[in-house]
């Protein structure tokens, strides 16, 4: 286990670095420089600024050094508003990561019971209206729903108030960050319930008498758990991304919003800094995912 | 010799093994009928076939499909209207044209009307320019659906060559070539899409300018490219992990020991026995594709305006969301039904093809 663990971590830590020289080299590859605008200042002064952010250097010496940068937490500055990009992550991050999460345990909790549910009464009616809403809601973009939500309820019906800092409400952001992931969690508990209620051991346990609560609560939900486990790397993934969406709809202030004001502003520092942030983010959700899924499977086998 | 009948059969000898033929009865009508080939032998295409039909939302969604695809090919032949034309009446331009609801007709319209004149009527509207919207609607599905067309092209292309290569040639060149794949695969697809669109559309910047991709615009190509760098590898592992279980079958073995090449044996025995798994996997590509391009589309990096696509025309109906609603509604709906057609359809061809699902 501990060779398989550290095998993964340097992995993603192999995948980080790839991940930050693309994102360097792919910026670095676009023509004209952050001074290189209509009013270009004088040479001597643009010398005096290309030096200070180390743009006189050789382009890998510059990656060495963004590198040591990145390490010691320092993103660099905008490009645009001047204001370092570290404290616009840390300070916007907190209602991202606070919003994700919620719609991350929504997802994971509504898709188990939904799964559970659908598997257990299998052909009913129960089952047939969960599947028919999943697959419904598989087929449509988070920033469709999120647009359709905020008309609907908050706008014509007027139960939800639009998000304010002071007064944030997160139920109709949640609900469309979440609403696909939770139809793929539902899908993927139905299977892995259905393949486990199928094993002998559930045929033994009820065979030994065990009540049906019990059998399904801690024999066969228990197990069938383990490929949900898997889906966390790309669950934390897809909230993420579609938070850029979702919070861009809602006028959240989250680190989404600032992503996508960036790409729309081509403001590259930043655009930069938020991509390494936000990889760095999913590849070690998804190093967690993994080393949960060995440590609690054991059916499978370290070499 | 003449052939025998019950009649002239000679008698049995008593410790023979010789069958007694005389008593045998021949055999009624209905028991020939029997012994009638009912049907042809199936292949397992049309085995497939009958089961995919025989499914009813696969069937409702392939019609779905269809409609949609004589849609957007019939309907520009008789709309007369062009999806960046803003619309003139006799030359001139009507202010009242902009903004129309559904199946009304601008002030100038109306008086040509009156006079007895036939107008096209706008089905959907028209937009904040003055363009119908309907057209641009249809415009805007044709452009999706090719993007989905050709990036699960582009996938399946890249992804079936690596990966056949890959799980054929196996060894070290497989070990080395799939750690590649590891690593592409490690990288957060979505946010590698953003940054190499955002990098591609500033490189390309002037280069394509009077070649024939000009048309599509940086951004597409940029998608292109993006999806031909990253989403192959799915697809690459899928390939071969099905020519590995293939691969060792005893017709592989048979073939090779007749000294059939390399090539031969992948295309003639390999793919063709794993093809209904890569066909499937390649038609859920296509609505995964579709929301890339409408996500993309929404961050601003999707097509080049005035060229629409169903993503972004939603995007820019978000603008005025409260008042004309329905300018969200035609292309959201136009999303929802392509992707879940298609999901349904590959659930579809998932139940019909795949072996493992075999009841």
């Amino acid at each position: 286990m501990l060779k398989y663990a550290i095998k993964r971590v340097l992995l993603a830590i192999v995948t980080i670095f790839i991940i930050s020289a693309i994102t360097f080299f792919a910026m670095n590859a676009i023509p004209g420089g952050p001074f290189a605008k209509e009013k270009a200042p004088e040479p001597r002064i643009q010398a005096v600024l290309e030096e200070r952010f180390n743009l006189d250097k050789p382009v890998g010496e510059q990656f060495f050094l963004y590198l040591r940068n990145l390490l010691s937490g320092d993103f660099g500055v905008s490009l645009k508003t001047g204001r370092e990009i570290s404290s616009t992550i840390s300070s916007s991050f907190a209602i991202s990561a606070r919003l994700g999460g919620i719609a991350v345990l929504a997802a994971l909790f509504f898709g188990l019971i939904f799964g559970s549910v659908a598997a257990l009464r299998r052909g009913k009616w129960a089952d047939r209206t969960i599947i028919f809403f999943t697959t419904l809601f598989v087929a449509v973009p988070s920033f469709i729903l999120a647009t359709l939500l905020l008309l609907i309820f908050s706008h014509t019906l007027g139960w939800f108030k639009v998000w304010s800092i002071t007064d944030p409400n997160y139920t109709l952001p949640v609900v469309s960050l979440a609403l696909y992931p939770m139809a793929y969690i539902t899908r993927l508990t139905k299977s892995s319930m259905l393949d486990v209620l199928g094993q002998d051991y559930i045929r033994t346990a009820r065979a030994k008498g065990v009540s049906e609560q019990i059998v399904i609560a801690k024999h066969a939900l228990r197990n069938a758990l383990i490929p949900v486990i898997t889906y966390v790397g790309p669950l934390t993934a897809y909230i993420l991304t579609g938070s850029l969406v979702v919070e861009t709809v809602f006028t959240i202030g989250g680190l989404g919003t600032h992503f996508v004001t960036a790409i729309n502003n081509r403001d590259y520092s930043m655009i930069m800094g938020t991509t390494i942030f936000l990889a760095t983010l999913m590849v070690v959700m998804t190093l967690i995912s993994d080393l949960l899924y060995k440590a609690i499977d054991p059916k499978i086998t370290f070499d | 010799m003449s052939e025998y009948t019950p009649d002239t059969v000679p008698n049995k000898r008593p410790l023979s093994m010789q069958l007694d033929v005389g008593r045998f009865e021949p055999a009624t009508a209905e028991e020939k009928a029997q012994h009638d080939i009912m049907r042809e032998s199936t292949t397992f295409f049309r085995d497939g076939m009958r089961r995919l039909f025989k499914n009813p939302l696969a069937v409702i969604s392939i019609i779905a499909l269809l409609l949609l695809l004589i849609t957007i090919f019939v309907a520009p032949l008789i709309v007369p209207y062009g999806y960046s034309e803003v619309i003139k009446v006799d030359g001139k331009r009507d202010r009242s044209i902009t903004n129309m609801r559904p199946m009304t007709y601008s002030v100038m319209e109306q008086e040509k009307i009156d006079a007895g004149e036939y107008v096209f009527p706008h089905i959907f509207g028209t937009d904040e320019l003055g363009r119908d919207y309907f057209i641009r609607v249809v415009f805007g599905a044709r452009v999706s659906l090719a993007v989905g067309f050709f990036a699960s092209i582009i996938v399946l292309v890249i992804g079936l060559l690596y990966g056949s290569i890959s799980g054929y040639v196996g060894g070290k060149t497989d070990i080395i070539m799939m750690r590649i794949v590891d690593v592409i695969y490690s990288l957060p697809d979505t946010l590698m899409v953003i940054l190499l669109s955002v990098v591609l559309q500033q490189v390309l910047g002037d280069s394509l300018k009077g070649t024939v991709l000009a048309s599509l615009g940086n951004n597409m190509i940029s998608m292109f490219i993006v999806f031909g760098l990253l989403y192959w590898v799915g697809m690459a592992r899928l390939v071969r992990g099905q020519i590995l279980s293939i691969k060792n079958n005893e017709y592989v073995l048979a073939a090779r020991a007749l000294g059939a090449s390399a090539a031969r044996i992948i295309r003639k025995h390999i793919l063709p026995n794993c093809m209904s798994v890569i066909f499937i996997s390649t038609a859920l590509q296509i609505p995964s594709a579709i929301f890339t391009e409408s996500f993309l589309s929404f961050i601003g990096l999707g097509v080049q305006a005035p060229m629409p696509s169903l993503g972004s025309l939603a995007n820019l109906a978000r603008g005025g969301m409260q008042i004309y609603p329905y300018k969200m509604l035609f292309p959201a709906l136009g999303i929802c039904l392509i992707v879940l057609s298609f999901n349904l359809l590959g659930d579809g061809l998932r139940d019909a093809f795949d072996p493992k699902l075999r009841r």
